[in-house]
């Protein structure tokens, strides 16, 4: 089984007066697995009830393997999709709940009376055709001691199994995810994870997977489509996506803790500072400022005195077992800046002096508008730079 | 101190509310006493809650047999079936569409709906009367049953359950093939049970016990529901004679107050996870 591509063509969505999704255009290649990452209010779940036929675009146009689907009703589209909060029908039990788009497809609308329907030819065939695939199903993903039960009866865990044997049920092509698993504690959240890691992996069937976190989003995708404000503002693979945004706000989104922005002066489209340390680019920019993002990672301990280092005063230190996060105050920086050091560097308390050195490799450069700026940038020290 | 004041004002409450319990449940228990009594006993100056000698049997017997007691309840029961089958026929499509469908003018409609709940049924009496004339259907079951098939209350109710029924279960239903109506009636309502008990409770007292528009709509014996059957039955055959009148009043009220105490559990949830408290 192999999924289909999804084709998103200038997709314009409003909400009375508020533009949800801007012009958006997405090409999803078959079997990949996509994440639409975003913060909340952005547009990514109203785009993926789009993509579902939940709701009806203004503008724009959807094709899933080749095929137009604007019209279509949810039904025809051959996508099935994994609501936040499973969306389970609660009177059912979970073999009913598993049952139900089989019996919807297969069922002419006589068959699927009651009583009545059991007596018509073909009925009982295809009914029992239908228990034996709910209960390789349900085999597959290891639910099917639940089958006689009903919703409420389940947790957190099973109840999302649940929802994600309703969708795979009837092969769709399309497989579409609402923040799945958002309502499962942070435990359940990473086994959970895998096993919809697993999932894609077996089915090969594309995957769309709407999340605000970017711990899932990096994890699980094959491509991340970071999305803000209705629009997306870059596509591309999870390294790519964290190593190299092409925009600030995905920069600022995605790693935790948060990469440190700090506003430097170019002088002569030459000179910026941070801390002592002085960072040359070839910049187009004469005069004004720019941004400097610095990843926490990008730094690391320096011996003091060291040429070209910074230093820093430490605010507060977080032991996260294999790192340690630094807060710490930068001269000429009014906001405080995160590190992130192994554990194994020492120890430092709040309070201490540290030497620092950046990674330079790392830096990335923005600009006001918060375009990023593609030059190369090193760092040299003044006074070879002087040379 | 503070404890001492709070149990004061629990017995208060207590007590307010035994009192007009009282106003309530003594003419009930009034109509009982008085069916067991033999009619010398009725308007004996001196109170008792239990007869000196027993005339239940009499007074019972009576009332079964002096007049078609037995049909009355049975037009009741079939009366009331029809009425609170069409009513949920009509009203669970018509609150899921308000609840869960957007379209120009909703609001309009469902506001439509909330001043209806305002309009007397005794208002529309006459229009009513004289569209049952118009369409042929005096002084058949029919007429009795046209006028309740689509209810503003049932609406009103089944609209708020639906309403907290999450939008994700009606999107679910979508992508697993359900048309709008396979969901009104194979989601939506199995999962508004509550709601649904609670209103054909509302709906089957109303109209077992309506006594308005069955004196208008009908003539013939046979088609009477119980309270207009009982009251011919006054006039006709007993006149003054209380006791079998009393013991027929508690068999039509019987059967109410047994399917209430079955589902007052249901009954409560319904009105209160419907939105009015």
């Amino acid at each position: 089984m192999s999924g289909h591509g999804l084709v998103l063509r200038n997709i314009c969505k409003k909400f009375g007066s508020t533009n949800v999704i801007r012009n958006l255009s997405l090409n999803v290649i078959p079997g990949e697995f996509l994440t639409l990452l975003g913060p909340s209010g952005c547009g990514k779940s109203t785009l993926l009830r789009i993509i579902a036929g939940l709701e009806l675009q203004d503008e724009g146009s959807i094709a899933i393997g080749g095929r137009e689907v604007d019209g279509l009703r949810p039904k025809l589209r051959d996508v099935a999709m994994v609501f936040q909060s499973y969306a389970l029908y609660p009177h059912m039990s979970v073999a009913k709940n598993l049952a139900i788009p089989l019996l919807m497809r297969r069922l002419c609308a006589w068959q699927r009376i009651p009583v009545f329907g059991a007596l018509l030819p073909g009925t009982a065939s295809r009914k029992s055709e239908i228990i034996e695939e709910v209960a390789r199903v349900a085999k597959s993903i290891g639910i099917s001691h639940l089958l006689d039960r009903k919703p409420r009866q389940l947790s957190g865990g099973q109840r999302q199994r649940v929802a994600v044997g309703r969708a795979m049920v009837r092969h769709p092509a399309v497989f579409l995810m609402d923040e799945p698993l958002s309502n499962l504690d942070a435990k359940l959240r990473v086994q959970m994870r895998a096993e919809i890691k697993e999932l894609h992996q077996r089915l090969g069937v594309t995957f769309i997977y709407v999340t605000h976190d970017q711990v899932e989003a990096m994890t699980l995708s094959d491509r991340v489509a970071v999305m803000l404000d209705g629009e997306l503002v870059q596509v591309a693979p999870p390294q790519e996506i964290y190593a190299n945004p092409h925009d600030r706000r995905v920069a600022e989104f995605v790693g935790s803790p948060k990469i440190n922005m700090i506003d430097v002066n170019v002088c002569g489209g030459r000179l910026a500072e941070i801390g002592g340390q002085v960072l040359p680019s070839e910049l187009t920019i004469g005069q004004g400022t720019l941004t400097v993002g610095i990843r926490p990672e990008a730094f690391h301990l320096a011996s003091s005195g060291e040429p070209n280092s910074i230093s820093a005063a430490v605010r507060l230190v977080e032991h996260m077992g294999s790192d340690l996060f630094l807060h710490l105050d930068l001269t000429g920086v009014p906001d405080p800046i995160i590190a992130r050091l192994p554990a194994a560097s020492g120890h430092i308390a709040p309070g201490n002096r540290l030497h620092l050195r950046i990674r330079t490799e790392q830096l990335l450069l923005f600009s006001e508008n918060g375009q990023r700026l593609k030059q190369q940038a090193s760092v040299t020290p003044l006074r070879e730079y002087a040379r | 101190m503070k404890h001492c004041r709070l149990s004061f004002r629990t017995l208060g409450r207590h007590g307010f509310l035994a009192i007009t319990t009282a106003f309530v449940i003594v003419p009930f228990i009034w109509m009982v006493s008085l069916s067991l009594k033999p009619p010398e006993e009725i308007f004996q100056a001196s109170f008792s809650l239990l007869p000196q000698s027993w005339h239940a049997t009499q007074n019972y017997i009576r009332a079964m047999t002096a007049s078609p007691l037995p049909r009355f309840m049975l037009n009741g029961v079939f009366i009331c079936a029809v009425i609170v089958v069409f009513q949920i026929l009509i009203c669970a499509p018509i609150a899921y569409a308000l609840a869960k469908l957007r379209f120009p003018g909703r609001h309009v409609f469902f506001n439509l709906v909330l001043v209806s709940l305002l309009i007397p049924s005794q208002v529309l009496a006459l229009p009513l009367f004289i569209l049952a004339y118009q369409l042929g259907l005096l002084n058949t079951y029919a007429a009795l049953v046209f006028p309740f098939v689509v209810s503003p209350l049932g609406i009103f109710l089944f609209r708020q359950f639906f309403n907290t029924i999450s939008d994700d279960i009606v999107h679910a239903a979508r992508l697993d093939g359900m048309s709008e109506f396979t969901i009104v009636w194979r989601i939506m309502l199995p999962m508004a049970v509550p709601a649904l008990i609670a209103f054909s409770i509302f709906s089957v007292v109303g109209h077992w016990n309506d006594l308005f528009w069955p004196l208008i709509a009908v003539r013939s014996q046979e088609l009477m529901p119980p309270p207009l059957g009982l009251m011919a039955f006054k006039n006709e055959d007993t006149g003054i004679d209380y006791g079998p009148l009393m013991a027929g009043s508690t068999i039509v009220v019987a059967p109410l107050v047994l399917v209430f105490l079955l589902a007052q559990r249901w009954f409560i949830e319904g009105l209160t996870s419907g939105g009015i408290k």
